[in-house]
């Protein structure tokens, strides 16, 4: 029997959910064993070469691209996966859900501390580049979400865990302490 | 300022625990409570800055910015726009120019909305500059607008004055008391004093126990007996022992409160002094909510007589006993008891950990008995009359009457004294409402149930159908969903003191998937997930208000489930995100033309 194909993406998402899968530490050793991976970052394939059987994503939808990366994930993938508060509730990111997206622009390019050379108050408006949404938008409320991994990150016991359980088909053990936040 | 400031602060001893009538007088004072305000405030008690500015922002009344000269806030609650206030904020703004959440250029007219102003039976109604305006109308608004473009004063505006004590000089509000039913215990004949006389005599331990002896139970909601109550705090430990009278009346619908405070203002503080006699405590105090400020001057006229008649203060020169009025500044949790000791200490109404209780560890950490107006009410006249009397009242579990504040759709909206026991099918027609017209009755407020007409024949009683005294009745013609559930989960979630993670995010989200489902957008699981959350909120949170916050909707679900089936998807997955939608403003900001791809 083939091994499965796994796809992982970060997209609104600061790629600590992913350091959390890294942090398994040797079982990664298993886990490529256990696994072929598809498009990810830990393998830099950037577009899906055959179909997977699961699809883990970090991190929420704050712009177009996001959302088309998203589309192209549920189209490819038979589980899909909500790793993190980010992608499950939108996380730190959708702390501009409360500020007109407007203001956030203007602080991003124009008034923040931080900006410092842009006098004219110019705003990127290139074709290329992905468009802002209103608001970030947790992944299921633009496609079905099969599971959802709680934790910001993820603990790497839970991801291992639930990884485990489902490629072998077996029960998911989940003991207090990986799901338990305070 | 400055010396404003000090003035205001000196009122009040430079005692930080009376930070909530500091705020009000700066707040009065300078139209808002500033920033600059609140370091100078703090400074001058010798607290720190965030002290002051989290008492602030927790209650609604006390503003960063300024309100408007004349500051006017429009109940929108359920029953609110039920009679109209739709209409009535759109005169508003047309008649102001500006629109609600703003103030004129001029700094004149702040229009902003606010929850239950506990006037039910007379909506739609407004405070302005903490005058009660009620049954509006356009035509009303317009005037009104007109004298404060004048300069008016809000005071002379109020020209027709409403019924018994709201007529009186020191009132002379337009609110009405709509007492639509007397009863034997509360609204009849009532000698002040004759009750106190009799405990001086009786002795504390008696008190107790002729209380435990009527069976009685709380009024305000959770009904524990009040003798037992009683019993605990006078066993706690320590001298000094505290009195507090629940007036805050914030659960929407409920109103009887108000109109016992306007007609039997004396007897509740004679039940007060009485507890204060029973439990060993020398000072009670009455949190009003800062809604019905308007009846200050009246109450504190009240408790002079008393005292002049030695009634309070050194009382029938036998025990000392006095009670002074804190007033809240709009927020619905601070009638949790222990809320509203943290209110009554100048800090946020955040509920306590319970346990310790209140008997315990209560106001200023001594033991203090909490109890509702009507509760106290109802204890002057059992001490008159005897616990068997009252006993002989009412159902097994429930001894005694309860007044229920009846509005909605309904020909005599009002307070009604009824002995327990009555079914709703009864209190409709005692109201003058058509069961045959009526889809459903909301007992006990958002918190409460919300009765669908095959169970109209269940009993007002703790053992059935428990309130606090709130009964709104909804009539066919009204979405119940939209209507009632919708703009309950708003004041759920506005309310919420925010300490508990479910009770802040959860409200938010269940809200915005009833507002999914009521949009055609819902599918059946998010019925079962709305189902599943008000269960987890209801063993996730620390007070009353979390654990029955999702009522408005889990009980619509029980009792009315095919109003949403008929609105949701039989589907796995349904999503109603729109690319295109969601870019348009950025893309419009940046100067773009949006470019979708499939
Ligand atoms: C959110 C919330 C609001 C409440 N509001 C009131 C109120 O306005 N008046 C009241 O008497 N009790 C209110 N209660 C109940 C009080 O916590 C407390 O049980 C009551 O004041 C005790 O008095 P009683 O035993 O005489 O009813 C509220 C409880 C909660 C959880
Ligand atoms: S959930 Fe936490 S770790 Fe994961 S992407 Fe978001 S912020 Fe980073
Ligand atoms: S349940 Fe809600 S209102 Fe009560 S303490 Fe918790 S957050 Fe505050």
């Amino acid at each position: 029997m083939s091994k499965p194909v796994v796809a992982t993406a970060s997209l609104a998402g600061c790629f600590g959910c992913h350091m959390s899968i890294l942090d398994i530490d040797d079982r990664i050793l298993q886990l490529v064993e256990l696994v072929e991976f598809n498009k990810s970052p830990i393998d830099d394939i950037k577009t899906f070469t055959k179909m997977c059987d699961v699809g883990i994503i970090e991190g929420g939808c704050c712009n177009s691209e996001n959302v088309e990366n998203l589309l192209a994930f549920r189209k490819n993938c038979k589980i899909l996966i909500s790793l993190g508060e980010c992608a499950i509730m939108g996380g730190l990111p959708a702390l501009r859900n409360g500020i007109p997206v407007e203001e956030c622009i203007n602080e991003a390019y124009c008034d923040g501390p931080t900006v410092s050379l842009n006098k004219e108050r110019i705003l990127p408006n290139d074709d290329e580049l992905p468009m802002i949404l209103d608001k970030v938008y947790p992944l299921h409320e633009i496609v079905k979400i099969d599971y959802y991994l709680p934790g910001c990150p993820p603990r790497a016991d839970l991801i291992w865990n639930a990884l485990v359980a489902l490629l072998t088909g077996s029960k998911m053990d989940l003991p207090y302490e990986v799901v338990k936040f305070d | 300022m400055e010396a404003t400031l000090q003035k205001i602060v000196e009122k009040y001893g430079k005692d930080s625990a009376r930070l909530m009538d500091i705020l009000y007088d700066v707040q009065t004072e300078f139209n808002c409570v500033s920033d600059e305000a609140v370091e100078k405030i703090a400074a001058l008690l010798n607290i720190s800055g965030v002290d002051v500015e989290q008492t602030r922002s927790f209650y609604h009344f006390f503003t960063k910015k300024p309100a408007g000269k004349y500051a006017v806030y429009l109940n929108n609650s359920a029953v609110a726009e039920m009679m109209g206030a739709g209409e009535i904020a759109k005169a508003f703004e047309t008649a102001a120019g500006v629109k609600f959440g703003q103030v004129t250029a001029d700094g004149k007219i702040g229009l902003h909305y606010t929850a239950d102003i506990g006037m039910n039976d007379q909506e739609p109604a407004a405070l302005i500059n903490g005058q009660v305006f009620t049954s509006l109308t356009p035509a009303k608004v317009n005037e009104i607008i007109a004298g404060i473009k004048e300069g008016k004063c809000v005071k002379d505006m109020i020209t027709t004055y409403g019924d018994g004590v709201n007529a009186n000089p020191l009132v002379k509000s337009m609110v009405k008391n709509n007492i639509m039913n007397n009863g034997p215990v509360l609204f009849t004949d009532y000698q002040v004093g004759a009750a106190l006389k009799k405990v001086v005599e009786m002795g504390p331990k008696a008190v107790v126990q002729e209380v435990k002896t009527s069976g009685i139970r709380g009024r305000g909601g959770a009904g524990f007996p009040t003798g037992m109550k009683w019993d605990f705090c006078s066993q706690a430990a320590g001298a000094k022992k505290y009195v507090v009278c629940n007036a805050d009346e914030g659960e929407p619908g409920t109103f009887k409160d108000r109109v016992l405070l306007t007609e039997k203002a004396k007897m509740m503080f004679e039940g007060m002094a009485i507890g204060g006699f029973a439990v060993g405590a020398d000072e009670g105090v009455l949190y009003l909510r800062g809604e019905y400020r308007y009846l200050q001057a009246y109450l504190e006229n009240c408790l002079k007589e008393m005292r002049d008649a030695k009634l309070l203060g050194n009382v029938l020169d036998k025990f000392k006993f006095d009670i002074r009025i804190q007033f809240g500044a709009g927020a619905y949790v601070c009638g949790e008891e222990t809320g509203l000791i943290e209110s009554i200490e100048g800090k946020r109404g955040e509920p306590r950990n319970k346990p310790p209780f209140p008997v315990q560890v209560g106001l200023y950490n001594k033991p203090t008995i909490v109890n509702n107006v009507e509760t106290f009410c109802a204890v002057s006249k059992i001490i008159e009359k005897g616990g068997e009397w009252y006993k002989g009242m009412g159902t097994a579990e429930s001894s005694g009457t309860k007044v229920i504040s009846i509005s909605g759709d309904c020909a005599k909206p009002g307070v009604y004294e009824v002995v327990w026991g009555m079914t709703l099918t009864e209190m409709l027609a005692l109201c003058g409402a058509d069961a045959a017209k009526t889809q459903a009755i909301q007992v006990a407020g958002p918190s409460g149930v919300c009765v669908p007409p095959s169970q109209f024949g269940r009993k007002i009683a703790l053992e059935d159908l428990p309130t606090g005294g709130s009964m709104i009745v909804v009539g066919n013609q009204r979405n119940l969903l939209k209507d009632l559930s919708l703009n309950f989960m708003d004041f759920m979630l506005d309310e919420s003191c925010g300490s508990c993670v479910p009770c802040r995010a959860l409200n938010h989200i269940m809200k915005e998937k009833l507002e999914k489902i009521l949009n055609g957008n819902g599918i059946k699981k998010d019925i079962a997930d709305l189902e599943e959350w008000s269960n987890s909120l209801s063993k996730t949170t620390r007070c009353g208000l979390g654990q029955t916050s999702g009522n408005p909707i889990s009980t619509t679900i029980k009792n009315f489930r095919n109003k949403y089936e008929e609105l949701v998807k039989d589907v796995d997955y349904h999503s109603d995100f729109d690319l295109a939608a969601s870019v348009q403003t950025s893309c419009n900001y940046v100067g773009r033309k949006p470019n979708i791809h499939h």
